[in-house]
């Protein structure tokens, strides 16, 4: 179990709590296997692609608070993520029917002056526009690669600032070199939000915390039935709700990737416990979660009624749709856990995973057992992923394995890489909304959509015949993880796998 | 401008690893920290391109990278960047952690220089400028480290012209833009080197840049320094058109001019003029009851949140074409302040029949701009308003029920593959799209 303080300023990141790697070549069994053993090692590459950064993901959950403002204390180049989130955000306030609202996001906008002779200054004026433009509740400053290295006090600026404005002014070191993992983002922005935010509070609620991105609210209707109200952070909270989050009588994960460090934050310094137990995918695994939540809340029979209701609702479509799926191979690449319930979600519909390349993976969570372990649970249900790889978003490892492993579907979950399988003429399939897999309606919902993704080939068969591949003969002929360790192919990655 | 900035709408000097996708078989390689590239693609990408997006190879610098220096990783990605991307023209391109850090980049790739790899560099670090000026670095890097290679015993290819204009990506509509440059352009006999987009050879036609007859940089400012240096390197004179041409009158404006300056043949050119005014404005004609009578509101009065060539040309043309009049023009291409008057003074011509006066403000920070128009718009309540600006702008459309033709980024309303606004065909499309946009609005 890793422990979590809240008196640095900057979250311990992700490779030193958990062990975290990004490179692996083997099977899923074997990757268990060695969490569990704690032999897994991390090893670099020869040659890498764009990845993403740790100020990315932190800055997603800071951007969508309804009440607050985000400062990235940067250049310019590190802004060009505000325009994304702040389509996201509007979209999903419609969505919610919230009123219509811009994301406030501002930059710094470091110079090269600003690198030599400091940039605290523009810091405090940048916390003051934002101020006067905006009024908002809360402040936060993301730093980036570049106010991380000139290594100015930010601390003092944003107390300083804290103290005039009479509002939290937080910051959330997140700087993309930090870590090496993309996911220390998610992390970096759950400790701003435990230390500036959430405070402790005196009786407990009846609210459950949903900690999330900002997918559709699938757990209203069965939290409710449970006796409690459902409460979905971070995105489109308010600063205020925020503060109240200690109050929940458990908090639940839709990704661990995403929430363990929040989950785990909010379990020691206020006593919230976690649902531990895989996200509700696939029949089994919401069976599985019902159960695990039922006893929770002392609640064991609603459960076990719920249970019978979505059996009844959903399993015979369910059924009639697997028949139509059964012998095909499917691939997966996604973010770690995310990828996992995928893979827990195809099993489930009785297609035969092949593959998977996913982003990292973290041998165990900030809570420290090992109940949250979907891919565990995963290997036990539905049998080993023959070639299961941790690729860093590596687009060539996953173009390399496709190439070799030609499965009939791919589920992705990051653009950029589902286009490969078109490319390929392989239908594909993203589902942006990581709530719309979850619970029986969920496993049906990613039947009709595969369902859907086999039948409509004509599109893909045409584009794969037009289609560029910048990738050479010479690399598709190398093993996909080729350059994961020393570049031989057999280096550290494929020594993590046992070959 | 150096203050703080809401609502950017352009990215760092690594932006200009965008210029790079838009060359045929060309590929970016990043020496910065792992979410630049993301960063750039998220405000200015437009799908993966060739080798562009996931598909760009990067040293995703880490913290020991910043500690120790990260050239050694630098030659491996580049090594294998050969191996792995089929690619004409590689070019290495720094972000902040190496500026900073003060990697010897020069060093790295000289050595595959050395071994006559087409590759370059250019050192920038995201902080040292943005992709408005970077692009011309990036042009110049190109020019000096490998297309001069092949400039001995070059010999002027009569009639043989390089275009530089629109910066592509940071100009959503750079390569319908080229495209339509190379259209007109080519009508009046000239051989084009449009170099980037579609329209391009690619780099066997970057090769040729050394033996053109004369250089056209259409644009305010940005890219200027491309042909200044062409000048200085080849003593090949250049003719600097301070705006994109949108539409027939300014279209024809810009090839009399090139025709003037090229010392082309002018009667050929005004055939061609003649010819494409007939057709442009052929379909004025059919339409112009429409614009001068439809009962229902159609905009009257503009602003714009757009780069200077940009809200120039659209000004020109909305004015003289349109009837449209130019509200307050908001510059957010963060203009160097020795080019600010030269656009003024644009501005201050815009009619040919009497002086007008457009109000111009300097800004980046767009935030405040949108402030200020807001404020200005409460004097025109019985107007129907027209934004040219970008997604960044719909929040504001919407408040003011006007109409948003979205010419800038971020796009994110709407779906660019081959328009451009530029040429006699563009400015048809334009006035298609804002009627699109404004007659969309009614039940
Ligand atoms: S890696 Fe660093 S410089 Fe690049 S986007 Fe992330 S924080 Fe900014
Ligand atoms: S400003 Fe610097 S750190 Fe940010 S994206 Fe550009 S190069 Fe990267």
């Amino acid at each position: 179990m890793s422990k979590i303080s809240i008196k640095e300023p900057s979250v311990v990141i992700r490779e030193k709590r958990l062990g975290t790697i990004n490179a692996f070549t083997g099977t899923a069994s074997q990757i268990v296997e060695k969490s569990a053993k704690g032999e897994l090692k991390d090893c670099k590459r020869k040659f890498s692609q764009c990845l993403g950064c740790n100020q990315q993901q932190a800055f997603c959950q800071l951007a969508m608070i309804r009440d607050a403002a985000v400062i990235n204390h940067a250049p310019i180049g590190c802004a060009g993520e505000f325009a994304d989130f702040n389509f996201t955000y509007r979209v999903e306030q419609a969505r919610r029917g919230l009123p219509s609202q811009l994301g406030r996001y501002f930059c710094t906008n470091l110079l090269e002056k600003d690198t030599v002779f400091g940039a605290s200054r523009k810091l405090e004026e940048t916390i003051r526009l934002a101020y006067d433009r905006v009024h908002p509740n809360a402040i936060f400053v993301t730093t980036s690669c570049a106010s991380g290295i000139i290594g100015e006090d930010i601390e003092a600026v944003v107390d300083a600032a804290s103290e005039e404005l009479g509002i939290p002014v937080v910051t959330c070191n997140c700087e993309g070199f930090r870590s090496k993992i993309w996911t220390t983002g998610f992390d970096a922005a759950y400790h701003t939000v435990l230390r500036g935010i959430v405070k402790p509070s005196e009786k407990k609620s009846n609210k459950i915390n949903i900690i999330n991105f900002w997918g559709s609210h699938v757990f209203d209707d069965v939290i409710r039935r449970f006796g409690y109200e459902p409460r979905y952070v971070i995105p489109f909270s308010t600063v205020e709700e925020l503060s109240h989050i200690s109050d929940a009588a458990a908090s639940i994960h839709i990704c661990p990737s995403l929430s363990t460090y929040m989950g785990a934050g909010l379990n020691q310094l206020h006593g919230v416990p976690e649902v531990l137990v895989p996200p509700a995918y696939g029949v089994a695994g919401t069976d599985r979660w019902l159960r695990a939540f039922g006893k929770l809340v002392g609640k064991e029979e609603l459960a076990e009624e719920i249970i019978r209701e979505g059996h009844e609702k959903y399993v015979p479509e369910i059924e009639k749709l697997k028949e139509r799926f059964k012998g095909k191979k499917a691939y997966v690449t996604a973010g770690a856990a995310h990828g996992q319930a995928l893979i827990t979600l195809l099993g489930e519909l009785g297609m035969d995973v092949v593959g998977a390349a996913v982003f990292h993976h973290d041998p165990v969570y900030d809570s420290g057992d090992d109940k949250l372990d979907i891919l565990g649970q995963a290997v036990k249900n539905y049998g080993d992923v023959p070639d299961y790889r941790v690729c860093n978003k590596q687009a060539c490892e996953l173009v390399n394995a496709l190439n070799r492993i030609r499965p009939d579907l791919i589920l992705a979950r990051h653009g950029g890489m589902t286009l490969w399988g078109a490319k390929f003429g392989i239908p594909s399939l993203l589902i942006g909304d990581e709530q719309f897999g979850i619970g029986y309606k969920g496993a049906l919902n990613y039947a009709r959509r595969i369902d859907d993704t086999l039948d409509s080939i004509e599109f893909i068969k045409n584009y794969s015949k037009h289609a560029s591949n910048p990738y050479t003969k010479w690399w598709l002929e190398q093993d996909p993880g080729y350059f994961q360790g020393d570049g031989s192919g057999r280096g550290c990655a494929a020594g993590n796998g046992g070959f | 401008m150096s203050g703080a900035i809401e609502q950017p709408r352009f990215t760092c000097a690594l932006g200009s690893c965008q210029s790079v996708v838009a060359i045929k078989k060309g590929v970016p390689i990043l020496h910065s920290g792992p979410g630049c590239g993301v960063q750039i693609s998220r405000i200015i990408g437009q799908g993966e391109g060739y080798a562009g997006g996931s598909t760009m190879p990067c040293t995703n610098a880490e913290e020991s990278d910043v500690v120790f220096g990260g050239e050694k990783k630098l030659r491996d990605v580049v090594e294998n960047s050969f191996k792995v991307i089929d690619g004409d023209l590689y070019v290495v391109i720094t972000g902040c952690t190496a500026a900073i850090t003060g990697d010897d980049v020069a060093a790295v790739v000289g050595e595959f220089q050395e071994e006559d790899k087409p590759i370059v560099y250019v050192e920038e670090g995201g902080f040292k400028s943005n992709n408005y000026v970077s692009h011309s670095r990036l042009v110049k890097a190109i020019i000096d480290q490998y297309v001069d290679k092949f400039s001995e015993d070059r010999e002027v290819i009569p009639g043989l012209v390089n275009v530089f204009a629109n910066i592509p990506y940071q100009d959503p509509f750079w390569n319908g833009n080229l495209e339509q440059l190379k259209r007109v352009l080519t009508g009046i006999g000239l051989k084009v080197n449009i170099l980037f987009g579609n329209e391009s050879e690619g780099v066997s036609e970057w090769k040729t840049i050394p033996q053109a007859e004369f250089n056209i940089f259409a644009g305010s400012w940005a890219g200027l320094d491309i042909v200044k240096h062409l000048k200085r390197k080849y003593g090949t004179p250049y003719l600097h058109f301070p705006y994109t041409p949108i539409g027939a009158k300014e279209t024809s404006a810009f090839l009399r001019a090139v025709g003037e300056f090229g010392g082309l043949d002018k009667e050929k050119v005004e055939t061609y003029i003649d010819r494409e005014e007939k057709k442009f404005y052929s379909h004025i004609d059919k339409m112009a009851s429409f614009m001068l009578e439809f009962r229902y509101g159609i905009p009257r009065r503009f602003y714009t949140l757009a780069d200077a060539s940009t809200a120039l040309g659209f000004s020109k043309f909305f004015l003289n074409e349109l009837g449209i009049i130019p509200g307050i023009q908001f510059i957010v291409d963060d203009i160097p302040e020795k080019y600010q008057e030269s656009v003024l003074e644009e501005f201050s011509k815009i009619s040919d029949l009497q002086t007008r006066d457009v109000k111009v403000v300097f800004d980046p920070d767009a935030g405040l701009d949108q402030q200020k128009l807001l404020e200005d718009a409460k004097d025109y309540e019985d107007k129907r308003l027209l934004i040219l600006g970008s997604s960044w702008d719909k929040h504001i459309a919407d408040e003011l029920h006007a109409d948003l033709l979205i010419v800038s980024v971020p796009v994110q309303h709407r779906l660019v593959m081959n328009c451009g606004y530029a040429g006699y065909e563009g400015g048809l499309r334009a006035i298609e799209d804002i009627y699109d946009r404004v007659l969309a609005t009614y039940r």
